[in-house]
């Protein structure tokens, strides 16, 4: 079926805004036509997750060069603040600073807004309940549709600046009310209370059950904290691809069971034990013992996360470097309110704008062995036999304290 | 000279375009950033195409998989090496390798008809018009290899 087209969106599509918003187009209705989208729709948000690898760079430049900007501005990914890290930790492979450069160039052609964060949703692109918007990086997608009700596919960094471009995205999967309901109930037995107990649940449950359907998830005792919900969903969407879920009585669209079904027929049940999780904990200890440097931040840190970690370094002093992640706001913040000196005396480093994944960049940590409280984080960083062990924050900067691993 | 057989099947376009060449067949989905882009071998451990080469093929496969990210770099670095596949049979389409396959001008299709999966066999080769939604198989009785 083809997808229908208003006069604007005609004219995009042929050519009369330029050669880039046409080809924009084209993706975006490419995607109409496999999912039988019936018509585009407007979107007043966007969020890129510009990697700084080489795809990417190239469609930015190919975008920039045909001159073409966006109607909708796109907030941006981080990548790597080398300024701060030459200064501070090591020598960034020249590479890797080429890329970064070239990429910052080409999306400020594009008109793009560099927050340089991988959580948009908590301050600087925040959607509403039932907005439609076009975010890509899987932390952001999940976080957007499940916690907030904002309405986005999974999009890729490209079909996202395609939408950023031209301000429309087909409509189809999870910006329609029938899609976005629970297909999988999810019983979870095991005790999960802390911020980290999210993400032992997240990583847990697509290794229990691996398939695209909307997962609701009862049994949890706890009201998560937004930081708890950024991990879960952050973890849900390494091994699994889940860009949408509901908890019974926490997210928008699951006041209750029967409303996270809508009258649906459950396609599968899944219990998650004390027993899944436990073995998960244990499984991440990877390689107990001395440690290289500690890594938070996958995805950013909030500010209550950083004066967390302010306060457990209060006083002391790290054997290794403290990498900790985080948007430049959030460090205003921090230093501002104190956090960044105790942090910086105690050997800590908050870099603003930097990201985990970017191997061109982090080459000189290869082989060595560190603590991260992200899964994800460890997870990206096998290609580049970076070891990580996994263990909540206060535990990551008791490692670090120490020089080695706590148990 | 045995007689020559053709074979049609419908299926939908996808990513635009023709392509003719062997068809190679994964079980698993496919994440190209875990393929090498020199040699267009899949390097990820117990995939069913592992140490096999996807360059220059006709690609029949469940779907894609991997982050909003790594499909399209994949793809773009085996692309610039000339060791991309010539086009995607997909049974499963997801936003992700669809929009990257549009890019790339990379020829796909989904929505084969069944028979054309009880026929197939690897090193088939295939003639695909995506534009006009048809696959042709053509070969010798018994076999569409050449």
């Amino acid at each position: 079926m083809p997808v229908r087209l208003n006069r604007f969106e005609e004219e995009m599509l042929h050519g009369k805004y330029g050669e880039g918003v046409s080809l924009a187009m084209r993706v975006l209705v490419g995607i109409g036509e496999t999912f039988d989208a019936e018509r585009l729709v407007d979107i007043t948000r966007a969020h890129v997750s510009s990697s700084s690898q080489d795809a990417d760079i190239w469609f930015a430049e190919k975008m920039a060069d045909l001159g073409t900007t966006c109607r909708v501005p796109p907030t941006l990914n981080p990548n790597f603040d080398f300024r701060y890290i030459d200064d501070h930790l090591f020598e960034t492979p020249e590479k890797g600073k080429a890329m970064i450069t070239a990429t910052n160039e080409a999306y400020k052609k594009l008109g793009a807004i560099p927050i340089l964060c991988c959580t948009p949703y908590f301050e600087q692109n925040v959607p509403g309940f039932g907005e439609i918007v076009a975010f890509s990086e899987s932390n952001a997608t999940v976080y957007v549709n499940s916690v907030i009700g904002a309405r986005t596919n999974r999009e890729s960094a490209q079909s996202a600046l395609c939408a950023a471009i031209t301000g429309k995205v087909p409509e189809y999967g999870l910006l329609l009310e029938e899609n976005r309901r629970g297909e999988v109930l999810v019983e979870v037995e095991a005790d999960i209370r802390s911020d980290f107990d999210f993400q032992l649940l997240g990583w847990c449950y697509p290794l229990k059950h691996d398939g695209f359907e909307i997962p609701v998830f009862t049994g949890l005792k706890e009201k998560p904290s937004p930081e708890a919900l950024m991990n879960f969903g952050t973890q849900l969407n390494t091994t699994g691809v889940v860009p949408m879920y509901h908890i019974v009585g926490v997210t928008p669209e699951a006041p209750t069971l029967e409303a996270a079904l809508g009258g649906d027929e459950v396609k599968a049940k899944v219990t998650i034990t004390k027993e899944d999780i436990e073995k998960t904990r244990a499984e991440f200890y990877r390689k107990p013992g001395k440690i290289d440097f500690a890594m938070l931040g996958c995805p950013h840190l909030t500010l209550s996360q950083v004066a967390e970690i302010s306060r457990l370094l209060e006083g002391k002093r790290s054997m290794v470097p403290i990498i900790l992640l985080t948007n430049s706001l959030t460090r205003e913040m921090a230093q501002r309110m104190g956090y960044l000196k105790v942090i910086q005396r105690a050997g800590g480093h908050l870099i603003p704008g930097t990201c985990v994944d970017i191997p061109s960049c982090w080459a000189p940590f290869q082989g060595k062995t560190g603590v991260t409280d992200s899964p994800r984080c460890a997870y990206y960083n096998e290609l580049l036999n970076i070891t990580f062990n996994i263990m909540p924050i206060e535990k990551c900067i008791g490692s670090a304290v120490l020089g080695e691993v706590v148990e | 000279m045995n007689g020559t057989v053709r074979d049609t099947f419908k299926c939908r376009k996808i990513s635009g375009g023709r392509a003719e060449g062997p068809v190679l067949i994964s079980k698993d989905r496919v994440c190209f950033y875990l393929a090498e882009p020199g040699s267009g071998k899949i390097m990820e451990k117990g995939h069913d195409l592992e140490g096999k080469s996807i360059a220059g093929k006709i690609l029949v496969m469940p779907s894609g998989k991997g982050s909003s990210v790594v499909q399209a770099d994949g793809l773009y670095k085996l692309s610039k090496c000339g060791n991309s596949p010539k086009a995607l049979i997909v049974k499963e389409a997801d936003t992700v390798l669809v929009s990257t396959a549009i890019i790339l001008e990379i020829p796909m299709v989904f929505k084969v008809e069944d028979d054309f999966y009880r026929k197939i066999e690897d090193g088939a080769i295939a003639k695909l018009d995506a534009d006009n939604g048809l696959i042709t198989l053509e070969g010798t009785e018994g076999s569409y290899r050449l």
